[in-house]
């Protein structure tokens, strides 16, 4: 029992530690806390749902396009509408993301409509795998396997390319990084695209255990901004471990505990990180320049 | 016959906001020349340099900035750095959770040719050794002085043809400033036009071919290094030790003076 949940935990954990890279991604080189992001992986997921049920493209096309359809989603949205900002406050990035939120649930509701759909495109949820007393879903193996190895490539690319480097430098020092011609725009642009497609994974991989409607992702939008708040905001590897243990403490608070209250344990350690440990259980202390 | 300058500031204004910090400016730098900005604190020097490299949003407001014949006031930064002009801010700007080799390598970002920037590198790290024994520390924890290295070195993988130098020596101790000071006279020699804006008036006049004074956003006074080291006023403010009983006087006559433009 105890394992099971654990798995099950890290299942449904690795779609938070997706959340929270993406806004983390995003706040680190924005300073944005970005409330849209549950829906630029929501309409992502709708558009998988489009071009497979209403267009009949095959599964893997389905995936791609929407993926595609994420990254260029994000560098549109940081294109029309973050870059206009001339020196926005914290208060004007949120306000202006939680516009964003609307539009895209407003297109989405009316493309759409506000009813729940099933997502028929992965059937594994069903089929389940056993070892000794403990299953395994083939859903939860996907999820666990494609955000691990999504992680190890968004590592090595952040780690290892020049552009990667170039993203992290811009995060670190805006000016430094233009004074050595890195074109802070375009990454900036960039970056909203890898976290939108970061996004758009989790969303894929929500879809199946939930029920595809507009609110699809508002539950791992909330569970991903507490794993992100977790890390500090700003720590990658900090948002990723905050995911996984907060979906494993949500999974034995509801199994031990109070399932009706499973789902406020992400707030509870939203208020808690902040009272204790304002930036982060894993950030790093460096001053940024501004 | 005189070549044409390499740099050509025409009378610029800069604000910020209603403050005007730089007003009126002109300058011509030719090529391969040292030339020194002296001036008082919060005289605009660090603004003159910032409205080159084009980091003021919609400044300069007035005037023109050619550089190699072609304007580029009103230019994106990202590409004044890529004509060929280099800047080391003021306080070290350094990336700081990258390695120290890592910020080297961002200053080759622009350069196509990939062994040309590693072989530069390897002139940095002669330059610098301590840099080369360093490469994997992470630049925050590098000491202030190490990371002024990192920050010159940085900007000589941008291989520029104008190399903008703001305080170079701030902080650093004697025995550094006179490395630093020998190394900026290196890399001029190697072809490089710089503009060193110092406090350090005396060691900048050592090195420097051409000096101007700055006070209050205006160039006040314009000359070539060894004509300003002559230069009373110059002495009196910017080399003496100017914590004397009279400097105050001296300094309002100075401002009296300062009306001969
Ligand atoms: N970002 C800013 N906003 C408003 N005013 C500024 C800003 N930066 C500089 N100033 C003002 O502009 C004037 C010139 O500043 P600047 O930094 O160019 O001086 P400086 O000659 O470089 O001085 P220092 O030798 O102390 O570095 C000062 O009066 C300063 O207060
Ligand atoms: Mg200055």
């Amino acid at each position: 029992m105890f394992t099971q949940l654990i798995i099950t935990g890290i299942s449904i954990g690795s779609l938070y530690a997706l959340m929270a890279l993406a806004m983390s991604i995003i706040y680190k080189t924005s300073h944005t806390p970005n409330f849209a992001q549950g829906e630029m992986a929501m309409i992502s997921t709708f558009v998988a749902f489009a071009l497979q049920t209403t267009y009949q493209f095959p599964l893997g096309i389905a995936l791609l396009g929407a993926l595609l359809f994420s990254l260029i989603l994000g560098v549109v949205i940081e294109f029309c509408f973050l870059r206009r900002a001339k020196n926005p406050t914290i208060v004007d990035l949120i306000v202006m993301t939680i516009g964003i939120q609307l539009i895209i649930q407003g297109i989405a509701g009316w493309k759409w409509g506000a009813e729940q759909k099933d997502f028929p495109f992965l059937d594994l949820d069903s089929q389940l795998v056993h070892f000794g007393d403990v299953v395994i879903s083939h859903l939860n193996i996907l999820t666990i396997g494609t955000s691990l190895v999504l992680m190890l490539l968004l590592y090595l690319f952040f780690q290892h390319t020049r552009m990667g480097t170039a993203m992290r430098a811009t995060q670190q020092n805006e000016v430094a990084a233009k004074i050595n011609g890195i074109r802070v725009n375009r990454i900036k642009a960039f970056t909203w695209g890898i976290s939108s497609f970061v996004g758009a994974v989790a969303g894929l991989f929500f879809a199946p255990i939930s029920t595809l409607d507009p609110y699809l992702m508002w539950e791992p939008l909330i569970k991903g901004f507490a794993a992100a708040v977790l890390g500090g905001m700003t720590s990658l590897g900090g948002a990723v471990l905050g995911g996984y243990l907060l979906g494993i403490i949500e999974n034995l608070f509801g199994a031990y505990i109070s399932l009706e209250f499973k789902s406020t344990v992400a707030f509870v350690i939203i208020v808690l990180v902040l009272w204790f440990r304002p930036s982060g259980l894993f950030a790093k202390h460096y001053q940024r320049k501004v | 016959m005189s070549t044409a300058p390499l740099l050509k500031i025409n009378n610029i204004e800069t604000y910020y906001d209603l403050l005007l910090a730089v007003n009126g400016v002109s300058l011509s730098v030719e090529s391969g020349k040292i030339t020194a900005i002296l001036g008082s604190n919060g005289a605009g020097k660090t603004t003159v340099l910032r409205t080159i490299m084009g980091l003021l949003d919609d400044q300069p407001n007035k005037g023109t900035i050619e550089f190699d014949g072609t304007r580029i006031d009103g230019k994106e930064t990202e590409d004044i750095v890529r004509r060929g002009i280099s800047y080391i801010p003021e306080g070290r700007e350094v990336f700081p959770e990258l390695t120290a080799r890592e910020n080297l390598l961002m200053g080759g970002f622009i350069r196509k040719n990939k062994n040309e920037v590693n072989s530069d590198l390897q002139k940095v790290y002669e330059y610098f050794p301590v840099l080369a024994e360093r490469e994997k520390q992470l630049a925050g924890t590098l000491s202030g002085g190490q990371q002024q290295m990192l920050a010159i070195g940085r900007a000589l993988l941008n291989r520029p043809r104008l190399l903008l130098m703001d305080e170079p020596s701030l902080g650093l101790s004697p025995l550094l400033v006179k490395e630093i000071f020998a190394i900026i006279r290196t890399i001029n020699e190697a072809g490089v036009t710089i503009i060193l804006v110092e406090q350090n008036a005396n060691m900048a006049l050592g090195i420097a071919h051409d000096g101007v004074i700055m006070e209050n956003g205006r160039f006040v006074r314009s000359g070539t290094a060894a004509a300003l080291l002559e230069d009373k006023d110059v002495q009196e403010f910017y080399l003496g030790g100017g914590e004397s009983e009279d400097s105050v006087k001296g300094y309002q006559r100075w401002k009296r003076k300062k009306r001969w433009r």
